[in-house]
């Protein structure tokens, strides 16, 4: 009974870094029609950027700070020049964009910072007892963070008005730029907005699991399953779906190892593409 | 003048569709452009906007060549548009609608708000569905809520697409005291419409149209008389 | 379009092929078996490119075909023995095919990018569960086995030579591609590239779509696993490392830099790909991929014919 218990807070804490990840892609999709291949590629370089500025500094809060800001201006600049040729063009074309760019960095990122692993320290040290096991604080902390940035970015979209822009050029393109909203502007902000996001779960996730150039295959793999699961373009629905991927999966790591628990993540996708191709957490039509 | 199209020609991939259209609109001008379906009528309108680039010929604007810029700057500049499908956003609210309009450079809270209030003034229903969904009104409320949202870019010229298609005949008239009420405030507007009659009264100039050009034109007036032509290219 | 001369192609595709028979008796060991390769490779981009190329669906999981080939191939080699060369080669495409089977029912139920995302991810159940599956497939370090004899029973039993092999692996390869391009040459083909051009319009022609797809996705995988099969022969290894995406996404550049829609394209593509690999690696170790990456990416934007499309129409024109 208490492994479950552990487990679900594993799931919790796993799922909201998740989200953060995934809800930056969802938000890319769901305004141009992107799917980022290379969007855990942004999640390493964010991790990679944060180590060595912790390293620098010693400070975890201005690592976290200085890899948002500029894996956002990075993001901004790849859409600009590589994705706004492609806009319009067929979904095939910039799937292929998108991986030759993750190629890219990823090979980037083993000339840039070498071939062995980073670690960050964890800001917040020390452990309290969960049932049978010492638990870190951090993990807390991190998925704390993590659902705080999301509520931001909530109450961005609904309040401000960059954020009304974002919801009516994701509706109506065209019909956004008649209104006068600037729309390449658009694009290339939520573009780093998606890239900033995931650079932060990048560096969040550092103290986890270490930092590795190759770490980003295995985000975006995750993300793209959690986007489909919880509907292309819907916010809400990819945090649900990222909580439910991950809760399952910490489950299932209690009955088999973690390495094959990943499959438990793959059936969902399947099982939803079968019977709710539209996505588990979309609110069924009127 | 206003407005000015030259000689436009734009396709549609490989479709040619207009074939050399040359019209102009004055200040504070209703002009009419009809025709049957499909003759490009909806492609002028874009073509002005900016949502289709024209391979040949000009659009000028007060003076302005704005061919083939992007629709955000023409907007900016001083031209609305409403689209045929009204294409209201489904998901935003009616005040967050009215919003997109509304938040431009150069516009303060006190304006915004007054804008507003005018919007609810000439379109009382849409002030009573103020937080309401986009989606959720009916189609002459969503037709309203697409010809305020135009007004609150304070435009100079409003390119209004069939706006009483499918509406009752109540809500035509409102649509036609709306047109007159915009050209009462100086407002020049474009009219593409299919009711032959709306047409006539609203405009004191109509332009004809046949597969992607401009076949006749004359004071509306003189049309009213002689409506053989009318039935001529419109087959009315 | 006037049927050109078929001629300078069938030159061009014999000079080539001489070329190929003669390399095992001319080039060292280590380039003889760095050729057969490329063979074997150009095999597995000739295979995603009837889907990538001809019907327009992009394939991430192709890894999981050559890897079950392979898998399949080493099976019946250790299962069997004396290791038997046919039942390896029934075996391998069995398995491959199975897999494509699987495939192709998403296939026809999904669009563009969810079947690229869903082939990713089944590449990555195959991935998973051979390198957990230690038992069964070796986990992590895959299986060996020994190389089976060529023999057709009453005419002749022998083992494989270097250049035998070569040329095994050779003939394979080419009547492999005569296949395909008589395959995409033919009416079925059209239809396939009718789909990739446009696919509401096919349907609303009468063709039934989800039959053409489950056809192109069936006949893809196979030639996939052949690939894997021969590269059992070949290595007398299985790894999971094949199975990984990486493979996947290096076929997706063979057939982007090569060509696409081509068949010949990719091979090319595998070819230079390879070779670029070889020489420049040992300066550059695994940078060389950085500016590969990028010309790869300014192609797809740019040039999406690839090499060899571009040099198509330059030369038509």
């Amino acid at each position: 009974m208490e492994q479950i218990l552990i487990q679900t807070v594993n799931g919790l804490v796993n799922g909201m870094i998740l989200a953060l990840v995934a809800s930056g892609l969802t938000l890319i999709f769901g305004i141009m029609d992107v799917v980022n291949f290379a969007h855990g590629d942004l999640v390493m370089l964010g991790a990679f950027v944060g180590a060595t500025t912790v390293a620098a500094t010693g400070s975890f809060w201005i690592a976290l700070l200085s890899a948002a800001l500029t894996i956002a201006l990075f993001g901004a600049l790849l859409q600009v020049t590589t994705l706004r040729p492609l806009l319009g063009r067929d979904p095939l074309t910039t799937i292929l964009a998108t991986f030759g760019m993750s190629l890219v960095l990823q090979k980037y990122a083993i000339w840039q910072w070498g071939p062995t692993a980073r670690a960050i320290r964890e800001p917040i040290p020390g452990q309290f007892t969960l049932f049978y096991l010492q638990y870190p604080w951090y993990r807390l902390g991190a998925a704390l963070f993590a659902g705080l940035i999301i509520g931001g970015l909530y109450l961005f979209l609904r309040r401000a008005t960059f954020g009304v822009w974002i919801r009516a050029t994701t509706q109506d393109r065209i019909m956004a730029q008649a209104m006068g909203i600037p729309v390449p502007l658009v694009h290339a902000v939520v573009f780093a907005i998606g890239a900033a996001m995931a650079a932060a779960s990048g560096v969040l996730f550092g103290p986890l699991a270490g930092v590795t150039h190759n770490m980003g295959f295995d985000f975006t793999l995750r993300a793209f399953i959690v986007v489909v699961v919880g509907g292309m373009g819907n916010l809400g629905g990819s945090i649900l779906a990222a909580i439910f991927i991950s809760l399952l999966e910490a489950y299932a790591s209690l009955i088999v190892t973690p390495a094959q628990a990943v499959i438990v993540s793959f059936v969902v996708l399947i099982l939803t593409l079968l019977f709710r191709p539209t996505g588990l957490f979309v609110p069924t039509a009127r | 003048m206003i407005l000015r199209l030259d000689n436009v020609h734009t396709y549609y991939g490989k479709s040619h569709i207009l074939h050399g259209v040359t019209l102009e609109v004055n200040p504070g001008e209703v002009v009419g452009l009809l025709g049957r379906n499909g003759v490009g009528k909806s492609t002028t309108l874009k073509s002005v906007m900016g949502l289709v680039r024209p391979s040949e010929g000009s659009v000028t604007f007060e003076g302005q060549t704005i061919t083939g810029i992007p629709p955000h700057r023409v907007a900016k500049l001083g031209v609305a548009w409403v689209p045929e499908d009204r294409r209201v956003f489904k998901l935003l609210t009616v005040a967050e609608n009215l919003r997109t309009g509304l938040d431009r450079a150069g516009v303060d809270d006190g304006r915004k708000r007054a804008l507003l209030e005018r919007a609810f003034t000439y379109f009382p229903r849409l002030g009573e569905r103020k937080n309401q969904l986009g989606g959720t009104l009916s189609g002459g409320e969503q037709q309203m809520l697409a010809i305020a949202r135009a007004m609150m870019l304070e435009p100079r010229i409003i390119l209004l697409d069939e706006p009483t298609e499918g509406l009752m005949p109540r809500m035509v008239s409102e649509i036609r005291q709306i047109i007159e009420a915009l050209h009462q405030e100086g407002v020049a507007i474009l009219l593409v419409e299919q009711n032959v009659p709306l047409t006539l009264e609203a405009s004191s100039r109509v332009y004809i149209m046949e597969k992607g050009i401009i076949r006749h034109q004359a004071p509306a007036a003189e049309l009213r008389q002689n409506m053989a032509v009318i039935h001529e290219y419109l087959g009315v | 379009m006037a049927p050109r001369s078929q001629t300078p192609y069938w030159v061009g595709f014999s000079v080539i092929l001489v070329l190929l028979i003669v390399a095992p008796l001319v080039l060292p060991e280590f380039w003889r078996r760095f050729v057969t390769e490329i063979l074997i490779w150009g095999l597995l981009a000739m295979s995603s490119d009837i889907l990538i190329g001809y019907t327009g669906m992009v394939s991430f999981g192709h890894s999981a075909f050559f890897g079950l080939g392979m898998y399949g191939a080493a099976a019946a080699l250790l299962a069997v023995k004396p290791a038997n060369l046919w039942l390896a080669l029934l075996a391998g495409l069995v398995a491959a095919g199975v897999i494509a089977a699987f495939v192709a029912f998403f296939a026809t139920r999904l669009r563009e990018i969810y079947f690229s995302i869903t082939t990713l991810v089944f590449s990555q159940i195959f991935y998973v569960i051979i390198f957990t599956w230690t038992e069964v497939t070796g986990g992590e370090n895959g299986l060996t086995f020994s190389q089976p004899a060529l023999r057709i029973p009453g005419l002749f039993d022998v083992r494989f030579t270097p250049a035998s092999l070569h040329w095994f692996v050779l003939a394979v390869v080419v009547i492999s591609y005569l296949v395909l391009r008589r395959v995409t040459q033919s009416p079925f083909g059209m239809v396939l590239q009718s789909i990739r051009e446009n696919e509401p319009r096919t349907r609303a022609i009468g063709y039934h779509v989800e039959r053409y797809k489950i056809v192109a996705v069936l006949l893809s995988g196979l030639f996939a696993g052949l690939a894997g099969v021969l590269y059992a022969i070949q290595n007398r290894f299985a790894a999971p490392d094949f199975v990984f995406f990486v493979v996947s996404g290096e076929v997706v550049i063979f057939n982007v830099m090569g060509g696409m829609g081509t068949l010949v394209g990719p091979i090319a593509g595998a070819a230079f790909f390879l070779v670029l690999r070889e020489v420049v690696s040992r300066y550059l170790i695994e940078y060389y991929l950085i500016p590969v990456g990028i010309i790869f990416t300014a192609m797809v934007i740019f040039l999406p014919q690839g090499l060899l499309g571009f040099l198509k129409r330059r030369l038509n024109s």
